[in-house]
């Protein structure tokens, strides 16, 4: 048998198609030039200064975190259009646990009973469209409409309003709310939790046998299940951590405001899939990128945040975002046929 | 020899249809058995009940001589019988490596956690891809820029690999052409000289005669039987694969219209040419 060097075996392979093989490549063209356009644009007028830098980071922590798992649930082949209404539930079952005149819990105990409803709202959203077989954009799409209804509903039975306010002196009893509000290094605890699910939930997708079973449910279901990844575990521990992330940022954003409200997290579902696409997710599952979904979220934050610093009108700002999505939606369409391209 | 999987008087209903019907059958180490029959016939029916997909809803399938039940495609999986689906084969979006391990991936343990040995995982793919011939630069490019006939090569690698004794593959050359069909034949054969029994279930006769050391032949569900290749000839054989009594009743009872009524015959001729000519 003759024998071939090692070498010769290993052919190498060019920077480009390794790099074309990073379904994020397109998102971080798209961050260069969003970035520049904005240093060049708003520079001047304080968008590079340390306060407007910390402005978009912190727009984008929130996003970040919901898209991280978004993207993981994308991935996987589902969406989580329910997403945005599970933040107004949490932070509003939050508020009124922990509120003096009705739950009078500390904030951390209700966290951990809302984390846990939450859960069960991620199982149910998971066991619904695996037993009905629907889509689960549509069924998910009617648990916002009934999560969002329900959240009025009950809100209003309880407490007469749709605000939940009056929690400042229960937040400042309760040394763990410092994990939301606090802040290390200069920026804040929300940033720190988004760099670290996006950390984990990257290191998960590509390191950890899960991870690989997530490409597989989303990328073929029967094919997966055919050679033994269970599908339907993968499918709704995905949508279960999607309503975790959602109860993550209702806890941030209720313990930095001291208030609550029936509204919040509102259009979140459809920015944290804008997000996750422009980070590299394909709609149809299989494929995408967790640390791409970060880098969306901070392009989004950038594009909201350093038009306030432009002379343009911020109206135009779902313009932006929406040229934003078709412009890294086609790249990425285009790069991913570069790379798979035959190549023996 | 007591054969590696053997099934006895095994039917399969869904509801009202009768998908198979009292079907026999007994596969062999290295042996290649090939499962013909014509569209709708049953046969892949017949692998689902082999590969854990379905249960039969009669009968009973013998593993080495043992009555075995498969649960699910995992259970049959486990006990030694891997399949490959002609469309499901692989992920065309994954790399080779992932797609290899898909289901079954190589782990180890750093710390507290236990993951995915990538690096184990791309080793051994390209080594298992080189011992079918095909030599991969890089288990990390996406299944999807592997031609049709490597795409099918990986499946069988892994199955081999992964320890089958028994390998199914559904129609694995219906999507090929000539060079890439005759390179998964070579890997039929090698995994036969492996000592595997291959069940090889497809429609062209020719790739059947080529490789096949036994032939069923199912009919609406039925089996016509079990030949081996010394006992029959490719003619019978397409015969029997295309229902070929049938046929030839066809062909007379054509004729026999033409020649009795050929106005008729030019009336309908007619009528169609007019239906085609309509717009819309
Ligand atoms: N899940 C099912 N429910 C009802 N009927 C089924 C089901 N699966 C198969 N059948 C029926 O069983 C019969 C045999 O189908 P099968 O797919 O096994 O044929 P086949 O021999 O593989 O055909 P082909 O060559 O076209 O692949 C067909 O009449 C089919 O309609
Ligand atoms: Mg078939």
């Amino acid at each position: 048998m003759a024998v071939r060097t090692q070498d010769e075996r290993l052919r190498p392979i060019s920077l480009w198609q390794r790099l074309l093989l990073r379904p994020e490549l397109g998102s971080i063209a798209g961050l260069v030039v969003v970035f520049g356009f904005f240093a060049i644009a708003a520079g001047g007028s304080g968008f590079l200064t340390w306060a407007g830098t910390r402005n978009y980071l912190e727009v984008a922590a929130q996003l970040g975190i919901l898209a991280a798992a978004v993207a993981l649930l994308m991935i996987g082949g589902e969406f989580d259009l329910s997403v945005g209404s599970m933040i107004g539930v949490a932070a509003v079952m939050m508020a009124i646990l922990s509120h003096p005149d009705y739950g009078g819990l500390p904030i951390s105990l209700s966290l951990v009973i809302t984390l846990g409803f939450a859960l069960l709202i991620g199982y149910f959203n998971g066991w619904l469209v695996l037993r009905t077989g629907l889509p689960s954009f549509i069924v998910t799409l009617a648990m916002m409409f009934i999560l969002s209804g329900a959240n009025i509903g009950f809100t209003k039975l309880i407490t007469k309003l749709t605000i939940v306010s009056g929690l400042g002196d229960s937040l400042a009893k309760d040394p763990l709310s410092f994990l939301f509000t606090g802040a290390f290094l200069g920026l804040p605890a929300a940033v720190w939790w988004w760099l670290g699910v996006t950390l984990v939930l990257s290191w998960v997708l590509l390191r950890t046998p899960f991870g690989n079973w997530i490409f597989g449910a989303g990328g073929d279901p029967t094919a997966a299940r055919n050679v033994g990844v269970p599908v339907r575990r993968v499918k709704i521990t995905l949508f279960m951590l999607t309503a975790a992330a959602a109860t993550v940022v209702a806890a941030i954003q209720v313990m930095g405001l001291g208030s609550a409200n029936v509204l919040q997290g509102m259009g979140k579902e459809l920015e944290a899939v804008a997000a996750s696409v422009i980070g590299g997710c394909l709609l149809s599952g299989g494929y995408g990128s967790v640390i791409g979904a970060g880098i969306g979220a901070l392009i989004l934050a950038i594009v909201q945040q350093g038009i306030v610093y432009t002379n343009i009108d911020l109206d135009w700002f779902k313009v932006m975002v929406g040229g934003m999505i078709l412009g890294a939606v086609i790249l990425n369409n285009y790069l991913r046929k570069l790379s798979m391209q035959v190549r023996r | 020899m007591t054969p590696l999987i053997e099934l006895r008087k095994v039917s399969k209903y869904f509801g009202p249809v009768v998908s198979l019907k009292d079907i026999d059958m007994r596969v062999y180490a290295g042996e290649v058995h090939c499962l013909l029959g014509d569209n709708g016939a049953g046969k892949s029916t017949l692998i689902k009940a082999l590969s854990g997909v379905h249960q039969p809803s009669e009968g009973q399938i013998y593993m080495e001589g043992q009555p075995v039940v498969f649960n699910s495609p995992r259970d049959a999986l486990d006990k030694g019988i891997a399949t490959v689906y002609q469309d499901l084969a692989m992920l065309p979006l994954m790399s080779i490596s992932r797609n290899f391990f898909l289901g079954r991936e190589p782990k180890k343990k750093v710390g507290p956690f236990t993951l995915y040995d990538a690096a184990f995982a791309a080793q051994v793919a390209r080594e298992e891809m080189k011992k079918i011939g095909i030599d991969i630069r890089d288990p990390d490019q996406p299944v999807g820029t592997l031609s049709g006939g490597e795409r099918q090569s990986v499946a069988i690698a892994r199955a081999v690999y992964f320890g089958a004794k028994v390998l199914i593959l559904d129609e694995p050359t219906s999507a090929l052409g000539v060079k890439e069909s005759a390179v998964v034949l070579k890997y039929i054969v090698q995994a036969k000289l492996r000592g595997l029994g291959v069940i090889f279930i497809t429609h062209n006769v020719h790739h059947a005669w080529a490789v096949g050391d036994t032939f069923t032949v199912l009919n609406r569900g039925r089996s016509y039987g079990t030949f081996k290749k010394e006992e029959a000839t490719r003619e019978q054989l397409l015969q029997m694969m295309a229902g070929g009594e049938e046929l030839e009743a066809l062909a007379v009872e054509l004729d026999l219209i033409a020649k009795k009524d050929p106005t008729t015959a030019a009336q309908i001729e007619h009528k169609a040419a007019e239906e085609l000519h309509k717009p819309n």
